[in-house]
């Protein structure tokens, strides 16, 4: 008998306790409710956002999509508390469609989705809801699969990784001078060996070699987009080979913490430039900077035209031009002169006289087929000339046996990245730079 | 040291087995220990972040089957979840700790789609279910049965054995990935015959996903029956409550571990099959995703018990979704559901350590 009122007095309290929760919620639930049926939005009131995100905002990387809609919703007039939806930390998998199939239940208009795995399970979505809008960052399928709804997005993050680069490069030749440093020994963190990654070290290393020509640079991957303990072993590794500047194309904050970790135990020579999120919190001493996309844009050209009920582009893709990237503050390790050096770099960029992958700046070995016999005619996706300079390249692989077969790349003396579409396709292998796995 | 009032004094909490304990009284108790953890995720989410926790367990609930496809989906994870625990269950009440299932259900899975890529545009559907769920089966039962063989004949430790198997299936997996991912070196495989839909699960009934739960219902009713009511399932019994005995009793010991390991396995690899060509239609190292140990608290939490499992399948999918939903409607973080989880199943495991002991306060005397 005691037991069974203890067990009621209990279940009193759970209610009581229910009750005054639902008092205080709702008190202070009413407030936006009422000042939103005040203001003057009542146009794109009805109108909902869904984005799936393979993080949530402790990942830089989705952190900074988060902020990209939220600022275009803001900018469009969506109020973000109730038009927009978000699912956080959503696999490359059946969870996707799920997702996505839920978010376009649930009344939304536009639905986005911002991991590179995610892009068949969207376009299944997009097949079944063909009046809905929607957008996949990253991905490759859009201009080809010929879906009306559905889109692909990106930056030319190739352009902040190169200035990121003048950074370094500075920063290096600063240490060179002084001494202090005698071989230009660059590591690079990178997540997995495909084009995203491959187009992006090389414009970082380019931008290093634009300062100091005898640069090199060795990769390491860590087959993982996130994953702070690997992306740290990998950067130590790198220092202990000598390495003195170490970028990424990894998610967290592992590579500059281990950077800061060597500067704190007495290697004053070594530097970090991150990725997606301002490094100088976790690497105050040793973070130069971090090339960031600007999200913002591209969502607002997407929800806009959803919103207009307007055809989608296969691709959106921004650049410095368009304020689509940018890198983030200079940290206090930069050498003199930076600022001025980037600038000059930004304003060469936007207006067209200086092009990342000019094919004047590098060189590439012929390509071997898989018994080492070289095969320079252009059926392994690129060729070369007698001084490795690469004269066509392919950007694009229409058949699917991951050698571009289709779209030359190569003309006015640069590789045109992200031309033909927003992802990334760059993916040849320059002198100078080693994969180690 | 010892005190002369000391022989009078009795502890003040005193445990003891309990002999016998009603089937309804042991209900109570986890009743009361759901009820328990109810109240106590409702006091945290409360104090933390101000939401009236009936409203978030409704929404928990809206989350996981508020919708007729939210339920589908519901009913598929649990599915999966209970074809898992059914195939740890003969294993675990042989007392032989496999812990191995993440490794099954990926060669299992492995076995799939490979049938799915390569035999795709050459069988008709029907035959390429019937053959990769073949080779699902024998692909897991393989990977059971290796530390089930090593187990009888040398004594191994398998909790170890199986472990360690995982990780050699985790390889093969980034192995057969690597293989198959476009474009090369993304890590990502995709769906795999989209278009074709080659060795996918038909639409029965008008649903995608009749056939999961039909393939899994019928498991765990045979399940049921094996380990009830047949020969080889009393042997696993006798094993798992002393090898001594089940050897004394004249039981070819060596031989139940290892026919079990290779049916727990098996399944296990079935449990694969579904989870790529009944639901995800891609492979990655993930595809197992920690069900294969979580399937282990669902066999234990059931005395694998194949019916009550449905049950307990179903209480995690509906924690799981009613999480997933309360971060997207509420912008928790996925931790906060996460903690209501983790306080549900301390209260619903500590009940068990009720329902075998009795608590007693000491008595007053005068």
């Amino acid at each position: 008998m005691k037991k069974f009122l203890a067990l009621l007095l209990s279940a009193v309290m759970v209610l009581s306790l229910a009750a005054c929760g639902d008092s205080g919620s709702s008190s202070s639930t009413s407030a936006p409710a009422a000042s939103t049926s005040g203001s003057d939005t009542s146009s794109s009131s009805d109108f909902k956002v869904g984005a799936i995100l393979v993080g949530d905002e402790n990942e830089g990387y989705t952190y900074a999509h988060m902020q990209g809609i939220e600022a275009a919703c803001k900018a469009l007039g969506i109020d973000t508390t109730t038009n927009l939806i978000y699912k956080y930390s959503v696999k490359e998998d059946q969870s996707c469609y799920d997702a996505a199939v839920d978010l376009a239940e649930q009344g939304c208009n536009v639905i986005f989705a911002n991991s590179f795995g995610h892009e068949t399970y969207i376009m299944q979505a997009a097949q079944e809801y063909p009046d809905i809008y929607f957008a996949h960052a990253t991905g490759t399928h859009a201009k080809t699969q010929g879906l009306t709804n559905f889109c692909n997005y990106f930056d030319n993050i190739y352009e902040a990784r190169y200035v990121s680069g003048i950074v370094a490069g500075l920063k290096l030749k600063e240490m060179m001078d002084s001494g202090a440093v005698t071989d230009p020994y660059i590591g690079y963190v990178g997540a997995y060996p495909y084009a995203e990654v491959v187009s992006g070290y090389t414009a970082f290393f380019l931008g290093i070699r634009s300062i100091v020509p005898t640069a090199h640079m060795d990769v390491t991957y860590t087959n993982s987009w996130f994953d702070i303990t690997a992306e740290g072993e990998a950067a130590k590794a790198l220092i202990s080979r000598g390495c003195v500047i170490i970028g990424q194309h990894a998610d967290s904050t592992g590579a500059p913490s281990a950077v800061q970790a060597a500067h704190d135990s007495g290697n004053a020579n070594v530097f970090s430039v991150g990725y997606n999120v301002d490094m100088l919190s976790v690497a105050p001493d040793v973070a130069l900077t971090s090339p960031q996309n600007n999200w913002e844009v591209a969502y607002e050209e997407i929800i806009k035209t959803a919103m207009d009920g307007g055809t989608l582009k296969s691709d959106y893709c921004n650049g410095y031009a368009e304020n689509g990237v940018m890198i983030s503050t200079l940290g206090s390790a930069c050498a003199s002169g930076t600022q001025e050096a980037v600038d000059a770099a930004i304003a060469a960029i936007k207006d067209g006289s200086l092009h990342v992958f000019d094919t004047s700046t590098f060189t590439c070995q012929p390509a071997k087929d898989v018994k080492g016999n070289v095969v320079n005619d252009g059926s392994m996706g690129y060729i070369v000339d007698g001084n490795g300079v690469v004269t066509s390249a392919f950007a694009t692989d229409t058949d699917g046996n991951n050698i571009n077969d289709a779209d030359e790349a190569i003309a006015d003396g640069y590789y045109h990245e992200s031309y033909f579409q927003s992802a990334p396709s760059f993916s040849l292998r320059i002198d100078g730079i080693t994969e180690l796995n | 040291m010892s005190s002369p009032v000391a022989e009078h004094s009795e502890p003040l909490i005193h445990v003891s087995k309990r002999v016998g304990i009603s089937r309804g009284k042991s209900w109570a108790i986890r009743g009361a220990a759901l009820v328990l953890a109810l109240v106590i995720s409702g006091l945290v989410i409360f104090s933390i972040v101000h939401l009236s926790p009936l409203k978030v367990y409704g929404a928990m609930f809206e989350g996981a089957f508020g919708t007729s496809r939210r339920a589908w989906v519901t009913i598929r994870d649990a599915m999966m979840m209970l074809c898992i625990a059914v195939g740890l269950a003969p294993a675990f009440k042989m007392r032989f700790w496999n812990i191995g299932a993440e490794g099954q259900i990926l060669v299992g899975g492995i076995a799939t789609a490979a049938c799915m890529i390569y035999l795709g545009g050459s069988l008709p559907t029907p035959a390429l279910l019937v053959v990769m769920l073949i080779v699902s089966v024998i692909a897991g039962g393989v990977w059971g049965l290796i530390p089930g063989v090593f187990k009888a004949r040398w004594g191994t430790n398998e909790t170890l054995f199986t472990l360690m198997m995982n990780y050699v299936a985790i390889q093969l997996t980034s192995y057969a990935v690597s293989k198959w991912e476009t474009p090369v070196g993304s890590n990502s495989v995709g769906i795999i015959n989209q278009t074709s839909r080659a060795g996918w699960f038909p639409t029965i009934f008008g649903q995608a996903y009749t056939l999961n739960v039909v393939i899994v219902l019928a498991l765990a009713i045979l399940m049921y029956i094996y380990l009830k009511y047949s020969k080889q399932g009393y042997e696993i019994s006798v094993v798992g409550d002393s090898e001594n005995t089940a050897r004394y009793a004249g039981i070819n010991v060596r031989k139940v571990y290892i026919r079990t390991m290779f049916l727990s396995g098996a399944i296990c690899g079935i449990a694969g099959f579904l989870a790529i060509s009944g639901s995800s239609h891609t492979i990655s190292v993930d595809t197992a995703g920690g069900r294969g140990f979580t399937a282990i608290i669902v066999a234990w939490l059931a005395k694998f018990n194949t019916f009550v499992m449905i049950l307990f399948s179903f209480l995690l999918m509906f924690l799981e979704k009613g999480a997933v939903e309360i971060a997207s409607r509420y912008n928790l973080n996925n931790f906060v559901s996460n903690m209501i989880t983790g306080i549900l199943l301390f209260c619903i495991l500590g009940s068990e350590f009720f329902i075998n002991y009795k608590v007693s306060f000491r008595h007053k005397h005068s």
